[in-house]
């Protein structure tokens, strides 16, 4: 499937994975993050359950230096 | 002395507040912020780099969250709704954090807010629960509605972000602070210390400042120069300044007693 990550395309040879499998392929296990799905906030507590389909649209975010 | 700054029922030593953007690296952001003896830091919410760097430390390795009470802002934020967003991401992002730092910027160029979204995005905020420290004009009527609606801070710019032109209507400020029963904070516009202890002098509750310290030739020093500041304006303001004489002078030394 192909999933839109942070505006960019990417693809995946599985067919469907939760959003804790994205986190885990994305090597951002253990980093402070929050991940909206289609413009819905997937709470961390939701990470195991949310399963992603082809064409979710994801934006991945963080906290960086600003004022 | 015991004078707290008191924000949204939590007290804070600081009446300094500062950004962590424009610095060189994370160890001299640490080193500035401690130097200025900020509790509490705004931080901006963006993309994660993906596929990139994964291993390389974050702001956040260097500034935990357990030690500063962290400021989300939408920075770069033009509607209303990117706003809202913004902030619920980083609610979800700080496990449930309330505080936040609303802007809604009307023009690239002059990073003026644009008040009627901000306006409309503080209503929204408000309903949902989070603690809202606006970034206003220095309109005395518009940080009255703020106030309204419900945020528990407003923020007038002293001066264009990231300008340094210090404080440019110290009327519309004073008055702003005279109808406020929320804290009032300068934020935005502070280019060295002199500024900030104007500021705070006004009797503004705090003063917000990023630029002014990162764009500094040596940010530390002028972080421990603005946090000394701070807390002189603060202090004249709660002495009450003699009154000025316009046309009068009047000798410090006894006019009696003179050797004639």
């Amino acid at each position: 499937m192909q999933l839109i990550i942070n505006g960019k395309p990417k693809t995946f040879d599985l067919a469907s994975f939760s959003v804790a499998h994205l986190v885990s392929v994305l090597a951002l296990e253990g980093k402070r993050l929050a991940i909206e799905c289609n413009g819905e906030i997937v709470p961390r507590s939701q990470f195991a359950e949310k399963r992603l389909m082809d064409g979710d649209k994801l934006e991945v975010v963080g906290a960086v230096g600003g004022g | 002395m015991s004078d707290l700054l008191n924000i949204a029922g939590k007290t804070y030593q600081s009446r300094l507040l500062v950004g962590t953007g424009k610095y060189q690296d994370f160890a001299q952001t640490r080193a500035a912020i401690d130097a200025s003896g900020a509790e509490i830091i705004t931080v901006a919410i963006r993309r994660t780099n993906i596929g990139q760097n994964a291993g390389e430390p974050s702001l956040l390795d260097f500034l935990p969250p357990e030690e500063f009470t962290y400021l989300p802002n939408t920075a770069g934020c033009y509607s209303a709704d990117d706003a809202v967003r913004t902030l619920r991401l980083a609610r979800e992002l700080l496990d449930g954090h309330k505080l936040v730092k609303l802007e809604v910027l009307g023009d690239p160029n002059t990073l003026y807010p644009n008040m009627i979204e901000t306006i409309a995005a503080a209503k929204v905020l408000v309903k949902d629960g989070f603690d809202v420290m606006v970034y206003c004009s220095d309109d005395p009527i518009i940080a009255k509605q703020l106030e309204e609606i419900g945020c528990c801070a407003v923020m007038p710019l002293a001066s264009l972000i990231g300008s340094g032109m210090g404080i440019l209507n110290p009327w519309n400020l004073q008055i702003i602070i005279a109808n406020a029963n929320i804290p009032v904070l300068v934020d935005a516009g502070v280019g060295t210390a002199s500024d900030a202890a104007i500021a705070m002098e006004l009797g503004c509750q705090g003063v917000l400042m990023n630029t002014a310290i990162a764009a500094a030739r040596d940010p530390v020093l002028m972080a421990s120069a603005m946090k000394k500041a701070v807390e002189a304006g603060r202090e004249a303001y709660l002495a009450g300044r003699m009154p000025k004489k316009l046309y009068s002078a009047s000798p410090s030394s006894p006019s009696a007693g003179l050797i004639t």
